[in-house]
């Protein structure tokens, strides 16, 4: 409980339940478009295998996947699509932005690429790389399950429950 | 929706058939950009009667990068990386290309190891890029084990690269002028034990397709283009080869660019231009790259020099620059304002994988292009998509998009 | 037929219809034509007994600002062919001003129908009689061209909703028998 009275986040053996289990069943959305795609594949297939991680199920669409694996690089006519998928998303959702071009950009400063998506959508993990090796990706997706067991609301629920409360 | 009533014993496979029952039965589909058989970022409007195309319209530039502006504005060297994200599925391929495209203009001549190393970077990208085009074709179409012994080879030879270049997927090696390091010593025997262990695998994935029935329904006249459409559309490589178009850059040139007058291999050509002929093409292809691996690993140099002579395109080595003052200059120069080609202009051309990726450079002299033309193969590939899938079914859309092996990054620079 | 013997050719047969030829750093011939009759170049090109040039590698298009020949034209549209028999190249060029015309290429190559979009699109020359001219690689709403030489090379234009694309473009006839 903040001071104000304002509930901000309690955790109780079910909410670890619950956590454990989402960390351990992300259902994966992976929205590759450039050659970090060919890496993600990488990693999704039999040498650096994600399903081990419980990431098994890929599903392609946005309405029965939480975790948006976004790989490669977005341009300006593929940013509104991307938001389009984020926003049929439902929650609880994470997004994972793999590679430079996806958190900032990478080495494309020109008239048609977004830098970063954190621009327009928000993000709960970076992984930088040009393609990010597949050890570094399995690191992510360790570091992204220990956030959400450790029942963190993410920064859009804060926000929007800040927003309730007004 | 109104609908006439089927009439009995109606064969409902019949196409003259589905234009009166499904009268008013059109619909028009996005199959958007994001989707799983778009393989990237493609998009294709299609109107449908019932399951059957009618129309398609296809559409491109959702990975515009803006690579061509972005060459206009960064030195030679500088562009080497981006040149790797165009078929990043066989980065090796397109850096060869590029320095040699840039070289051609300088007019300088490359000694004859690096012929031979950049050689096998092209043989050894082909076999990766057809290994991920024919999983990921298969994949679409339900066969999910192609695709993961297709991985677990590219991992294989993905260690081979690393141990070339340092780096998996965006490799960065060749220079202008020369190559980025000399390999190192056990480069040429890992190649040897990696073709030999490869060479069986290729037959055991053979046959899991080729003679497969399931395969064989779903590929046979599906997307066929005959020979004088493929000419119209500017196909090239294994499509074309596919369509009896007798064109190899490999073979053609009418003087050598690489080492390929010394080894002996043979082009695989199709008769009816469908997705099982691309496959088949696509497999006999990834043998003989294979022979010809072979072949070179015998052949090439083991020492020698791997830089031209002129001393302007090349980065001072590291003790010298650290030691003498003109080095260290040359080292900055090189960096911040890139070394300087004379006027003029060249096209230069070789057989990717997945056709004649080709480079278009104009130089007004200075150390930055005045307009860098990439001539990528994705493009006229793509276009032909709308002709091909005329008439076909949904699931015949998704094999045909398949075997053209559109890569994005190529595509839309 | 080798290179010098095809530029005689072409030299005596369309003798005043190509303005000059001129060779670059491979020895690639370069044809330069005018807008009116580069279609009828590379027809001829395409057709002509022992050039055969059945193939077109690409259409694209250069900015020539600041050059000398700036005042007849600032753009100019090259076409690269490539002849499958005789395994040589060549290049016919077309200098057009900016807001002038090019015929299309589509009656010679069908390939050529993206790649002139794609020219329109980066660069905005108009292609007279093109059936679909439309922006290919960037938002259909995009203001500007960017491959000129005047566009900075990072002024984004971000929309908020996904590309349209009209509707009446799928309309046409339906398949009939293949």
């Amino acid at each position: 409980m903040a001071k104000d009275g304002s509930p901000e986040f309690m955790t109780t053996r079910l909410d670890t339940i619950v956590n454990w289990a989402r960390k351990n069943s992300l259902w994966p959305l992976p929205f590759g478009t450039s050659c970090c795609g060919i890496e993600m594949m990488a990693v999704l297939s039999a040498d650096y295998d994600m399903a081990r991680f419980g990431a098994e199920v890929v599903r392609f669409s946005p309405r029965q996947s939480d975790l948006l694996i976004c790989a490669g690089t977005i341009t300006l006519k593929m940013a509104p699509v991307l938001k389009n998928i984020y926003d049929q998303m439902s929650d609880p959702k994470w997004v994972m932005a793999f590679g430079v071009c996806t958190s900032s950009g990478g080495i494309y400063n020109s008239y048609s690429v977004l830098q970063g998506i954190d621009t327009i959508i928000p993000v709960d993990v970076y992984i930088p790389g040009c393609p990010p090796s597949p050890e570094g990706v399995l690191h992510g997706l360790i570091k992204l399950q220990k956030r959400i067991q450790s029942g963190e609301y993410s920064h859009r629920e804060r926000a929007r429950h800040q927003v309730k409360q007004q | 929706m109104e609908r006439t009533e089927v009439r009995e014993n109606q064969s409902l496979t019949n196409q003259e058939d589905s234009d009166e029952i499904y009268e008013d039965a059109r619909i028009y589909m996005n199959i958007g950009p994001s989707h799983p058989a778009t393989h990237g970022t493609l998009r294709v409007m299609v109107r449908l009667n019932g399951e059957t195309i009618e129309k398609s319209i296809s559409e491109m530039g959702y990975l515009h990068r803006g690579k061509e502006k972005i060459a206009e504005n960064t030195t030679y060297h500088k562009f080497i990386p981006h040149t790797d994200r165009m078929n990043y599925c066989s980065a090796l391929n397109n850096n060869v290309v590029y320095t040699m495209a840039v070289e051609k203009v300088m007019g300088l001549e490359v000694p004859e190891r690096t012929k031979y190393v950049r050689t096998i970077c092209c043989e050894l990208a082909r076999i990766i890029d057809h290994l991920i085009c024919i999983g990921i074709n298969a994949v679409d179409l339900g066969a999910f084990s192609f695709f993961l012994y297709g991985f677990h080879q590219r991992e294989e030879a993905y260690t081979i690269i690393e141990k070339l270049c340092g780096a998996r997927l965006t490799t960065s090696y060749s220079r202008v002028g020369g190559l980025g390091w000399a390999p190192p010593d056990d480069f040429l025997p890992a190649l040897k034990a990696w073709i030999e262990k490869f060479e069986p695998v290729i037959d055991e994935m053979d046959r899991l397709l080729t003679t497969n029935k399931i395969w064989m329904d779903r590929t046979i006249g599906v997307g066929a283009f005959t020979k004088e459409q493929a000419m119209a559309f500017s196909f090239t490589g294994p499509c074309a080869r596919a369509s009896n178009i007798n064109i190899d850059l490999r073979r053609d040139q009418p003087e050598p660019l690489l080492k390929y007058d010394e080894v002996e291999f043979d082009v695989p050509l199709g008769k009816n231009g469908d997705v099982y002929d691309r496959y088949l093409v696509r497999m006999e292809e990834i043998r003989q790259s294979v022979k010809i691996l072979k072949q070179l690993a015998q052949k090439c140099p083991t020492e020698g020099p791997i830089w031209v002579e002129d001393k302007h395109v090349r980065i001072p080595e590291k003790d010298r620059t650290f030691n003498s003052m003109e080095a260290l200059i040359h080292h900055f120069k090189f960096f911040m304002e890139g070394f300087n080609v004379p006027a003029g202009e060249a096209y230069t051309a070789l057989e990717g994988p997945n056709g004649e990726f080709g480079f278009y450079v104009i130089s007004r002299g200075g150390a930055k292009p005045w307009r860098m033309r990439v001539r990528a193969p994705s493009f006229y590939l793509y276009q032909s998509l709308d002709p091909m899938i005329k008439g076909q079914k949904i699931a015949d859309l998704v094999a045909s998009l398949g075997s053209i092996n559109i890569i994005a990054g190529e595509l839309d620079r | 037929m080798n290179i010098q013997n095809q530029v005689e050719v072409i030299q005596s047969k369309l003798g005043s219809r190509v303005s000059k030829i001129e060779f670059d750093r491979v020895g690639c011939p370069i044809v330069w034509a005018s807008p009116s009759n580069a279609i009828e170049v590379l027809r001829f090109l395409r057709d002509g007994e022992g050039l055969e040039y059945q193939f077109m590698a690409d259409l694209t298009a250069y900015d020539d600002q600041d050059s000398d020949e700036e005042s007849q034209g600032r753009f100019v549209v090259v076409y690269n062919l490539y002849s499958p028999e005789n395994k040589t190249r060549i290049r016919v060029k077309v200098r057009v001003a900016e807001d002038a015309e090019v015929p299309t290429a589509c009656s010679v190559w069908e390939a050529a129908n993206w790649a002139e979009r794609e020219v329109y699109d980066l660069f905005g020359i108009k292609f007279s009689g093109h059936p679909d001219l439309r922006r290919i690689l960037l938002d259909i709403r995009w203001q500007g061209h960017p491959l000129r030489k005047d566009y900075p090379l990072r002024r984004y234009q971000l929309f908020n909703d996904p590309e349209q694309i009209p509707k009446q473009l799928l309309e046409g006839e339906p398949h009939g028998k293949n």
